[in-house]
């Protein structure tokens, strides 16, 4: 069969790596969302402000530039406080920008972005009677939010939300560029070590189709879960 | 009985929307038992002042005692607002609604919609509440339907199941805005009936409505509001039978 030249168990551990940080990232960026959207919907208008500051300035910028300029300036920054708590206080203490947390952080960030718009769109299509009556039977805020506004919610939310999953999971190949040995990183080793890229950069698009269709299956079945109660029609 | 607390009282209520004066200084006291109907053409501000009675629309002067207990106000840059939103919150407990698009939550079943409030806002336990709910939907009707969405089921249909919601509050005012302005003429008689047997058991019901004969049989005193005040306001046989103002006359004669 395949020949992987012994990069197999390495491939395989890469595929794990560029999961868990699309997971996570996932998590982080739908958390970033609900604050943006809610942010965005406040009557505060310093928390509209802030909401609409975050979503221009990622969604304008690359993310390959993002996540170099967090990265790198982030270590810099950190860099610069500890050496001033040296001089100040003799504190001497070294933090070193894990590159997984940054990869996290970054793609968490510039997802946050994109979900928030996704959500805030997806509230606003939340028939406001629907709230009302949760309001007149004597729920409180959250428990509005938890049992009618966040339900509701993300039976508009889904589709957007599979699409920017999608987009999320393939953006993780940028991590690479780090330093973080996810499976492209692994992969582009292999290649140029082998001197087969066809191979490896086969399997690599392989694993990546395989992971989207496995979550398409899974949207397909939250989408379900959210639709009931409405009719096909509909 | 004296010393019963009134179930709803409300005075002098002003609201305005921008610099339009819609609610001009409304009052009034709900006693157990009373229905009140609150009639009036479109724009007469009634709709607004059922829904000022659960503060779903904050009115900028008047008072609201709920029980004997006053709600409190404090004034903000936003305008007045309660003082106290857990204070609202137990109020509105007190307080159900039934309202003109029925507001059925979309992603529970009628079952569900039911025991909602009392399971997550009273805190009954789910098994005790199921229990009520089942006799609820059985009274409405709606027995065979307990397990049905509400995209499922005819406005009439829904309309019975938002009232057994508002039932299982065990309400101490039940307000009504146009329950039945949203339904085909052929559904709006088995809602109606319903609120029937509701006024005739006791309860105490506050009502928007446009149904002349359901104010003439059931009520207990009959408003009449134009443009945000009392124009006229009594018992039913006065008010609709023998009315005194120009306007109650046109609104009450025949249409064509």
């Amino acid at each position: 069969m395949i020949d992987l030249h012994g990069y197999g168990p390495r491939l395989f551990e890469g595929a794990l790596i560029t999961v868990e940080l699309a997971v996570l990232s996932l998590l982080l960026a739908v958390v970033l969302g609900l604050a943006t959207a809610t942010a965005k919907m406040s009557r505060h208008w310093w928390l509209h402000r802030l909401g609409t500051l975050y979503t221009t300035l990622i969604r304008g910028v690359p993310d390959l530039v993002l996540m170099m300029l967090l990265f790198f300036g982030g270590q810099i920054g950190i860099n610069m406080f500890t050496d001033w708590l040296y001089y100040q206080f003799d504190v001497d203490i070294f933090i070193n920008v894990n590159e997984f947390v940054a990869g996290v952080g970054t793609i968490g960030l510039i997802f946050g972005a994109y979900m928030g718009e996704t959500f805030r769109g997806a509230f606003l299509a939340v028939d406001s009677g629907q709230i009302e009556a949760g309001r007149a039977y004597g729920m409180s805020h959250w428990l509005v939010f938890r049992r009618i506004r966040f339900p509701q919610m993300m039976r508009h939310a889904l589709p957007g939300l599979s699409n920017n999953w999608m987009v999320l999971l393939k953006t993780t190949a940028l991590v690479s560029v780090i330093g973080l040995s996810d499976m492209v990183r692994v992969a582009a080793e292999a290649s140029k070590a082998t001197r087969e890229p066809f191979t490896f950069m086969i399997i690599v698009a392989v694993i990546y189709l395989l992971i989207a269709s496995v979550s398409e299956w899974g949207f397909a079945r939250l989408q379900k879960r959210y639709d009931i109660g409405y009719g096909e029609a509909d | 009985m004296a010393d019963t607390p009134i179930p709803l009282e409300v005075r002098n209520i002003k609201k305005r929307f921008g610099d339009t004066e819609v609610l001009k200084g409304l009052s009034l006291q709900a006693h157990k038992g009373d229905v009140i109907t609150l009639i009036g053409a479109s724009g007469s501000g009634k709709s607004t002042f059922l829904r000022c009675m659960n503060l779903l629309e904050q009115p900028n002067e008047g008072e609201l005692i709920v029980h004997g207990e006053p709600i409190r106000f404090k004034e903000t840059k936003h305008g007045r607002e309660p003082a106290d939103w857990k204070q609202v919150v137990a109020m509105r407990a007190k307080l159900s609604m039934v309202f003109q698009s029925f507001n059925l939550w979309a992603h529970m079943t009628l079952l569900e919609n039911v025991i909602e409030a009392p399971v997550h806002v009273l805190g009954k336990s789910k098994q005790e509440a199921t229990a009520h709910a089942r006799q609820l939907l059985e009274r409405v009707g709606l027995g065979e339907r307990a397990d049905y969405y509400p995209a499922q089921l005819s406005g009439g249909q829904q309309q019975r199941g938002a009232i057994a919601r508002a039932l299982a509050m065990d309400p101490e005012v039940m307000l009504f805005d146009e329950p039945t302005s949203a339904l085909d003429p052929e559904l709006v008689g088995d809602v109606l009936k319903v609120m029937r047997d509701l006024a005739e058991e006791g309860r105490t019901m506050i009502v928007v409505t446009h149904e002349m004969a359901f104010a003439r049989d059931v009520s207990t005193q009959v408003i009449y509001l134009h443009q945000g005040q009392v124009e006229e306001a009594g018992p039913p046989e006065q008010v609709l039978g023998n009315p005194r103002s120009e306007r109650l006359k046109q609104f009450l004669a025949p249409k064509h």
